[in-house]
């Protein structure tokens, strides 16, 4: 397989911290990579900064073998990098038709058009001409996602689907994820979750206050030596 | 009865205000900029405006041929030269910017046509009117002024509600950042919005040209009024800058009929009650969900 | 000891600094020495540094709401109006002393500014700024309706008579200097010291992000209310001073004492001089006013002078002078905020 996504010695600021250091990882095409680690160790930032959302400060991003460091986000997605944020961000005073037709915006060709959405997420059907601020944490999650695959994304980044939803939606959400997966999407998650992240990655990086602390296949990681990298209690040897 | 003629009188007034908050209104809900220079541009449209219609002798209507698409593109070129790069460095940045293009506009206006008035002319439809009543005159221009508000605002809201550029332009509005995450380019979308507002500028500096005599240093005030119609009419929404002119178009027509020295102040009288009337409103649900906190 | 802990070790906070305790002492001295100049001074240069002076004042004033308080005012000229018109009010109608007069006019600058407060402070930017500068333009139109003789109406006033009964024409001009120069340095002071107080660090906390601040129980309206009402006050008290010297002001017109003219000369020093910086709207006030003095005289060319500098420095140096001074050499003169030393990581 080859290597779709390439970040090398990545250094980026937010603000006056330092939040994420020399982080260095490959993402073959195809793969699920999990990255995970603990509220502030510069896991969003990261993923901001390969979508285009953040300049970095030192380090080099390649994507289909070609420099983005320095490419505006608005490109980045024509190339196919695609992020559903943290916390949604859907447009709240756009409806969720909107919402994901804003998005074409960028006009790469592919299958995910306004009904395949629909289809893969069948709670948005009745949906569709509604406010997104006037929809459940599912129902927005849903809708980001569909933004994020309306530009028919080669690479999609997703930060803390998660976040603030109950059990039950989590569960729909990785359900859908699952299928994109199976279709041979290529991922970035970020998932405070354990456990689910290492359900559907096929690699897990950890970081730590910025940096990678711990990287390997997930058949090859104990969830406890996951979690020993997670808190920063080196205990035991790296994989 | 002449309150009646004052009514419709300032109803009349809410299109001319109307038609010059509409860029205003475009230009700050979409980017929060606070256009100083707007009415200096609105004066150059009547200054091309005339230019044309003395070498080329036809209808002023017909200059706004030349004139718009020029207006469309001095505003494109005015966001990615200077606005853009006022805008990065800071939301009262391009306070500054704009006020010194009002200077400069103001004053290379006097030089090249010098301090002198100069008027258009609105054609036939100029002095007709329809009296109603004894007391009851409607100048048709002004019906016309207002109809153009109208058809523009509607247009626009068009525009925004069913077409691409309008959904960027409302995405973008609300959220630069996530829109540019989104693939939408933020700077083109801006340009394309200072564009629009520009053109409109200029096409109600047309209108105004044609209604009464201008110079250099017109419109301070009308700019003010252009401000109070957004205001009032809710920042953000294209529907409430005609509700709005026209609401301070009637306040100041009435304040006017009774006394002609009350005119402004009336407008401006109504103009701080409404937005006391809303904020005491608001603060009643606000402090339901903000208990105790100073 | 993890990463962060290590960055952090052998930082202190300090206020003052070696740089900040030498300038302000150089500054204190230098008001003490610019007391002097009446005696070896002349008539034009007097006249010239009131005139400094008062607009010191003004964008002293602009910068503590715009750069502070985050409140972009467009109607300060309301109070300076007010100021003026009070003062004149006061010593032609109660036959105060001019100088008293002034003063007086100052505090009520400062009490109208709590009722119209009132008004605008609960609104969101943009509506704050049209409100702002609709109650500058209700005051003069206000002001140009009043039957009262002392004030004078549409044709305007003048101070002329109280000032001329009491003083001669070089009495006034010294007096008025030394009013001036005092009203610069208290307010200074008084800036100075609500900046360093918990107010400063509440609006540095309000400016961030104000949501969080009211969480953390930052009283944000009352903090807010003490900026505009100094402000407010400050204001008037360049009214006072404009009108002390040029003795005659008129409520309307383009030369009109509540003209939308001096919001215009506040953003360009402020913005040319430094948003949010203490330092920079003096140097913002001295920038304006060699452009005034040794600029082209008035006429087309001195405004397109003027414009054309405002948008350079829009375009290049956004941070103003100062700002830009501050950020790249990392220097603070006047001791208001807070400094990290030995960070190593990062900047302060």
């Amino acid at each position: 397989m080859s290597t779709l996504l390439a970040v090398e010695k990545l250094d980026v600021r937010h603000g006056l911290l330092q939040a994420v250091r020399q982080v260095s990882f490959d993402v073959a095409e195809g793969e699920t990579l999990a990255l995970v680690g603990a509220n502030g160790a510069g896991k969003t930032t990261l993923l901001r900064a390969i979508a285009g959302a953040h300049r970095p400060a030192g380090g080099r991003i390649s994507f289909e073998g070609g420099d983005i460091t320095s490419l505006a986000a608005h490109r980045r997605v024509k190339r196919g990098i695609a992020l559903v944020p943290e916390g949604r961000r859907l447009f709240q005073n756009l409806t969720v038709e909107e919402n994901l037709r804003v998005s074409s915006a960028a006009r790469r060709s592919g299958s995910w058009t306004v009904d395949a959405v629909l289809e893969a997420f069948p709670l948005l059907r009745p949906l569709r001409h509604k406010r997104a601020a006037s929809l459940s944490g599912g129902e927005q999650q849903a809708t980001a996602i569909g933004r994020a695959l309306m530009t028919n994304p080669r690479l999609l980044l997703l930060d803390e689907v998660s976040l603030g939803l109950a059990p039950v939606v989590v569960e729909g959400v990785y359900r859908s994820l699952a299928v994109l997966i199976q279709g041979g999407a290529t991922i970035v998650l970020v998932e405070q979750d354990l456990a689910r992240a290492m359900s559907v990655a096929d690699r897990v990086v950890c970081m730590l206050e910025g940096r990678v602390v711990l990287e390997g296949p997930r058949g090859a990681l104990t969830r406890e030596q996951v979690t020993e990298a997670y808190f920063g209690l080196r205990r035991g040897a790296t994989a | 009865m002449t309150w009646v003629s004052a009514v419709v009188h300032g109803i009349l007034l809410g299109g001319v205000y109307a038609l010059l908050a509409t860029g205003l209104a475009l230009m700050f809900g979409v980017m929060r900029i606070i256009n100083l220079a707007h009415g200096s541009l609105a004066l150059i449209g009547a200054y091309m405006a005339f230019l044309f219609t003395e070498h080329v002798h036809v209808s002023t209507y017909l200059a706004l041929v030349p004139v718009l698409p020029g207006a469309l593109i001095v505003g494109y070129l005015l966001q990615r030269t200077m606005l853009e790069r006022s805008l990065r460095a800071g939301q009262l940045v391009p306070l500054l910017t704009t006020f010194g293009l009002l200077i400069v506009i103001a004053n290379l206006l006097q030089y090249f046509f010098s301090p002198d008035v100069h008027s258009l002319d609105e054609g036939n439809i100029g002095t007709a009117s329809w009296q109603v009543s004894s007391s009851l005159t409607i100048p048709w221009f002004d019906v016309l002024t207002l109809g153009v508000a109208v058809v523009l605002l509607g247009g626009l809201q068009l525009v925004l509600r069913f077409t691409q550029l309008g959904r960027e332009l409302r995405a973008t509005a609300e959220d630069a950042d996530t829109a540019e995450l989104v693939g939408i380019n933020a700077r083109a979308v801006y340009a394309r919005a200072t564009a629009i507002a520009v053109a409109t500028a200029a096409l109600a500096g047309v209108f105004y040209g044609m209604r009464s005599s201008f110079d250099p240093n017109a419109g301070a005030n009308q700019l003010l009024y252009a401000f109070e119609a957004v205001v009032i009419g809710g920042i953000g929404s294209l529907w409430g800058t005609l509700g709005g002119g026209i609401a301070l178009g009637v306040a100041q027509a009435v304040g006017g009929q009774i006394n002609p020295e009350y005119f402004a102040l009336s407008g401006h009288v109504v103009f701080l009650a409404v937005l006391v009337a809303r904020t005491a409103m608001q603060a009643r649900g606000f402090r339901l969900t903000l208990r105790g906190v100073g | 000891m993890n990463a962060i802990a290590a960055d952090m070790s052998g930082t202190r906070v300090q206020r003052w600094t070696p740089l900040s305790v030498v300038f302000t002492g150089g500054l204190a001295g230098v008001v003490v020495l610019l007391a002097f100049a009446p005696l070896v001074l002349g008539e034009n240069s007097q006249n010239n540094l009131i005139q400094l002076y008062f607009l010191v004042i003004m964008a002293m004033m602009w910068n503590a709401l715009a750069g502070y308080g985050g409140l972009v005012s467009v109607g300060q000229q309301g109070f300076i109006g007010i100021g003026a018109y009070a003062a004149v009010f006061l010593s032609v109608q109660n036959s105060l002393n001019p100088y008293l007069s002034m003063l007086l006019a100052t505090l009520i600058g400062g009490a109208v500014a709590i009722p119209v407060a009132a008004v605008v402070l609960w609104l969101r930017a943009g509506a704050f700024a049209i409100a702002t500068w609709v109650v500058a333009e209700a005051f003069a139109i206000l002001v140009s309706l009043d039957p009262n003789p002392a004030i004078g109406g549409g044709t305007g006033t003048s101070a002329l008579l109280p000032f001329n009964i009491r003083y001669t024409p070089e009495q006034r001009l010294h007096y008025t200097y030394w009013a001036s120069l005092g009203a610069v340095a208290v307010l200074l002071l008084l800036l100075f010291v609500l900046l360093r107080s918990r107010l400063g660090g509440s609006l540095q906390a309000i400016r961030d992000d104000e949501e969080a601040a009211a969480s953390l129980g930052v009283r944000v309206l009352l903090g807010k209310g003490i900026l505009f009402v100094v402000a407010g006050a400050g204001s008037a008290a360049a009214g006072t001073i404009i009108l002390a010297w040029q003795l005659s002001v008129l409520p309307l017109g383009p030369d009109s004492i509540f003209g939308i003219n001096w919001t215009a000369k506040m953003i360009f020093m402020v913005l040319v001089g430094g948003l949010g910086t203490f330092e920079g709207p003096i140097i913002g006030a001295v920038a304006l006013y060699i452009l005034q003095t040794y600029g082209p005289n008035g006429g087309v060319w001195y405004f397109v002078l003027l414009g054309g500098i405002a948008i350079a420095f829009a375009l290049v140096l956004p941070q103003g002078i100062w700002g830009t001074i501050q950020e790249r050499f990392n220097v603070q003169l006047l001791p208001v905020g807070y400094r990290l030393r030995n960070f190593t990581k990062g900047t302060t």
